[in-house]
């Protein structure tokens, strides 16, 4: 098949295995986000794609090519690094070509293609500059040429926006997604942030420990997460979990925590198989509902952050978060009645932290 | 806090005079006849300045020595200039290839062997010179200037290759990785990423190098011989010489077109030198 | 867990098709490595050999156990040269080092022309130690010299003739070597001196400690890896120290201000004395790794500690 596919790829040091046998099949064009906090392997997985770093077991191919013993300008591939990396001595010209010219390719016709990315990318008039007379936003457009004007099959990306501030990585994600999409390059992207990986993937993998966790679309991590981990790793403020057992009261179902019961509505037919057993419910901040129905609680904190707020309260034995808009002020210490959205709810076994599906 | 200041730059204007003062004494020897220095202060500017003295011990004295040479300083600055550019060359070339191979391409070993070279600077050389005396001898370049500058090279790798070594481990992972990728292999990553990266090093290994092979004694005595005679060697024999009265003035001269060479380096680099001292430092 | 990166460019390993730019790396490391092995370590064990034979002009494999150090510890020269090492030692370390952060500390205070200071104290380090000997032999001379310059001033009763004294000729060894080296302390410290958060000398003032306490009591200590690595560096150039001795002293007044370092290359270049330098040679390396183990020890643990994270 097209695109990166990994088999059974084993990492150790000094024989210590950090990842065992991971599998991962990148589709071609898929733009594939590796997700996860630091030191959980991803960026490992990407230098054992781009040859930096053998792998220690499996296999690795790219277009149908088994690429693992191979060198890393052999594999056809190109990387975007989070510092840059760009030859401090030579010119933004030189920086871009420097690949084509490793690589023998004649003269007018290097100059000839960094003109084309230099236009792309809009930084033609920067190509006579040194990399030190250019801003942090320039130096990444320059990175990212210096990979684009090598036509590989598959870009590599390793926290590429990390080093830039909060406004300049915003457009430059925007940019990365245009750029994506007019090319159709198969991208493997590795960030320790959720929000880059919800805005620009195509296909999210989360990491933790050497260990793939999920690997499914950005909604589906979102919404349907398939672990604890995943569940608390994805989604700012974090998911609220609470350990406890489900319950019949009357015609509805309850979240009995032994301190409270916390009412669900819309809860779906199959979570009435689970009456009774010890589960960890999920609930994200915005899928608790202020309603005159709910249960009572105490706000301990509200905190306004613009479009939303997040309110602390202190409910059934727990403290959790919810999320709701501006329009009405919380204040500390008042009381406020809250439910769940049982529709979107998550439940996770609490021995194992894995999540059961509902049928 | 006026009064402070005022003893500090007195103490600093003091300290600077005792240590200009020998440079100074040198200097103003040099220009003196030697009427002038037996009968003055060797403090007193010299009344009639000449470079007699100077021309003395260039050429050397030819009613004075025995056999074809004169014994002037000439030849032998001629023979530290042959030693020490060959010898600069190839001991600042293979120290920056060691150093870029031993902190760029991790592999096994490599920070034992650089511990080895590092523990080997501090060997004092005496230690190892019968056997390299051996070792020159039999590969036929005892005596000649090739032995000499074959065992410079041998004594100045170690401390090239630290100083390039520890200037390459400051290079970012990334910046290699981004090279590799581009295809560049040992020598094109090197050539077109690491030297020119490290431009400002080579300029401070190059003059300290400079400054250590001219000044070097024991390897100029040892291996030497009567042709590969450095510069130092010869000026020692020429202030050591017993015959006839002693000249103050043509030792000083002597004194000074020795030093002439590396004291012009540090005049006219010295930041670099400055900074490279440091870490050269334990080469002494 | 998982440290990403760390390893820098590794060979890859399994099947080989081409030739590997790690191959090439490993091939250039020979020349060095061949030095190393041979030149270095391999040299040193040949000598310890050699100090075991009866050796005299030219090396005889005769071994004779430990006889050669016996003739060495029973050799006055020798102790001569030892206890000049050590008195040589204390007064052109301690010297340097004193002077040395004296006028680091002084160059600190925020002085104008500081540039021109720096130059002016490190100018005798770019100069031979055969140099600084012949001009220090001349300053030093009794006839000519300080002592007679000193003298026409007025001081008819200045005595400075150490250089032809056997009892103070080793003192005039320190005086040339501190002359030489102490720009290599002071640049050494005042690179210390330099590197100290500047929110310390903030706090000290806002706290009201008089300067003087300040170094004595914050600086002082915070400089101690400063003073280590000083110290290293001079007890190096001390064990080393050659030319400056031939230079200034020869060695004389008869042996009495010989050196160690010189007693070696005498016996086995003029001497005839093979097996006996030898000896010599190696007691001097056991005596240098002694007081270098301690800092090749802190290099390899500061080296090892700086590549955690």
């Amino acid at each position: 098949m097209n695109g990166v596919e990994l088999c059974n790829v084993t990492k150790a040091y000094a024989g210590l295995t950090v990842m065992e046998n991971i599998n991962l099949e990148i589709a071609d064009g898929d733009f594939l986000v590796l997700l996860g906090p630091s030191g959980c392997g991803k960026s490992t997985l990407l230098n054992m794609i781009a040859g930096l770093e053998p792998a220690t077991g499996g296999a690795i191919h790219i277009n149908g090519r088994d690429v693992t013993d191979l060198e890393p300008d052999e594999r056809d591939i190109a990387m975007v690094f989070q510092s840059y990396a760009l030859y401090p001595t030579m010119s933004v010209r030189k920086n871009i070509g420097f690949g084509l010219k490793m690589r023998g390719m004649p003269k007018d016709e290097i100059e000839q293609k960094v003109a084309e990315v230099g236009d792309l990318l809009q930084i033609g008039p920067l190509l006579d500059r040194k990399p030190s007379q250019l801003s942090g936003g320039q130096q990444q457009r320059v990175a990212i040429g210096r990979a684009l004007v090598r036509e590989p099959s598959v870009f590599l990306f390793d926290e590429p926006l990390s080093n830039l501030d909060a406004k300049l990585r915003a457009d430059m994600r925007i940019e990365l997604k245009r750029l994506h999409e007019r090319l159709g390059r198969t991208i493997v992207y590795v960030t320790h942030d959720q929000i880059e990986a919800m805005t620009l993937a195509t296909r999210v993998v989360v990491l933790d420990r050497g260990a793939v966790q999920q690997a499914d679309t950005p909604e589906n991590v979102y919404r349907r997460p398939a672990n604890r981990f995943v569940a608390s790793f994805v989604g700012a403020p974090t998911m609220n979990f609470i350990d406890g057992k489900l319950m019949q009261s009357g015609d509805d179902i309850v979240f009995d925590s032994g301190a409270g019961a916390l009412p669900l509505v819309d809860v779906p037919v199959g979570a009435r198989d689970l009456i009774g057993r010890s589960l960890t419910l999920g609930a994200r901040p915005e899928h608790l509902l202020f309603d005159p129905a709910g249960i009572a609680s105490r706000v301990l904190l509200a905190e306004p952050t613009g479009p939303d707020q997040y309110v602390r309260l202190a409910v059934a034995g727990s403290e959790l978060t919810a999320r709701i808009g501006p329009e009405q002020p919380f204040k500390s210490g008042t009381d406020a009645r809250i439910l769940i959205d049982g529709a979107r709810m998550s439940l996770f076994e609490p021995q194992n932290g894995q999540a059961i599906t509902l049928g | 806090m006026q009064y402070n200041r005022l003893a500090l730059y007195g103490l600093l204007g003091i300290a600077a005079l005792m240590v200009l003062s020998p440079v100074f004494i040198m200097v103003s020897t040099s220009l003196k006849s030697m009427d002038e220095i037996r009968n003055g202060s060797i403090f007193t500017l010299p009344a009639d300045p000449g470079f007699a003295a100077w021309g003395k011990a260039w050429f050397g004295d030819c009613a004075k020595t025995l056999g074809d040479k004169c014994g002037g300083l000439s030849s032998s600055f001629l023979t530290s200039v042959k030693i020490v550019i060959p010898a600069l060359a190839l001991s600042v070339g293979l120290g920056a290839i060691t150093g870029y191979a031993l902190a760029v391409w991790k592999m096994k070993g490599a920070n034992l062997m650089f511990a080895a070279l590092l523990v080997g600077m501090f060997i004092p050389p005496q230690v190892t010179l019968y056997p390299l005396i051996i070792m020159i001898r039999e590969l036929g370049i005892f005596g000649s200037i090739g032995g000499l500058i074959l065992v410079h090279v041998i004594w100045g790798i170690a401390f090239t290759t630290m100083m390039f070594r520890n200037f390459f481990k400051t290079v970012p992972q990334d910046l290699l990785k981004a090279a590799r990728i581009d295809g560049a292999g040992f020598w094109r990553l090197f050539w077109h990423v690491m030297l020119p990266l490290s431009l400002p090093i080579l300029g401070v290994a190059m003059i300290l190098q400079f400054t250590y092979i001219w000044n070097d004694f024991l390897l100029g005595l040892t291996f030497g011989g009567r042709s590969g005679q450095p510069m130092t060697v010869a000026l020692n024999n020429l202030v050591g010489s017993q015959f006839g009265e002693k000249e103050y003035n043509v030792d000083m001269a002597a004194t000074m077109l020795t030093a002439l060479p590396t004291l012009a380096v540090y005049l006219l680099s010295g930041r670099l030198f400055v900074r490279g001292i440091a870490a050269g430092a334990v080469k002494g | 867990m998982a440290e990403p990166a760390q390893g820098g460019l590794k060979p890859s390993q399994g099947g080989r098709r081409r030739w590997r730019p790690q191959w090439t790396a490993r091939m250039a490391l020979i020349p060095a490595m061949t030095i190393t092995i041979v030149c270095f370590y391999g040299f040193i064990i040949w000598t310890f050999v050699i100090s075991l034979t009866r050796s005299r002009l030219l090396p005889v494999y005769k071994f004779t156990g430990f006889d050669q150090y016996f003739r060495l510890f029973a050799n006055e020269r020798w102790w001569t040269a030892m206890q000049n090492l050590a008195i040589h030692g204390v007064l052109f370390i301690g010297g340097c080092m004193l002077f040395g952060y004296l006028l680091a500390i002084l160059i600190d205070r925020g002085i104008k022309a500081e540039g021109l200071f720096r130059t002016v104290f490190m100018l005798p380090l770019s100069m031979s130690f055969i140099v600084t000997g012949v001009i220090w032999q001349w300053v030093m001379n009794p006839g000519l010299g300080l002592q007679e310059a000193v003298r026409a001033l007025g001081w008819a009763s200045f005595e400075f003739n150490w250089i032809v004294r056997p009892d103070r000729s080793i003192y005039t060894l320190a005086i040339a070597g501190i002359w030489q080296q102490v720009g290599l302390c002071m640049a050494l410290f005042l690179a210390g001196l330099r590197n100290i958060d500047p929110n310390i000398w903030k706090a000290t003032r806002v706290d009201g400690i008089p300067v003087w306490r300040v170094y004595l009591h914050v600086i002082t200590p915070m400089l101690r890896t400063v003073f280590f690595t000083v110290f290293i560096l001079m007890s190096a150039i001390v064990m080393k120290a050659f030319d400056l001795v031939v230079a200034l002293t020869g060695g004389g007044p008869g042996f009495s201000s010989d050196l160690p370092a010189r007693f070696v290359v005498d016996h086995i270049l003029n001497r005839q004395e093979l097996g006996l330098g030898a000896a010599g040679a190696f007691v001097l390396l056991c005596t240098v790794i002694a007081v270098i183990s301690p800092y090749i020890h802190f290099e390899l643990r500061k080296e090892r500690g700086g590549r955690g994270h």
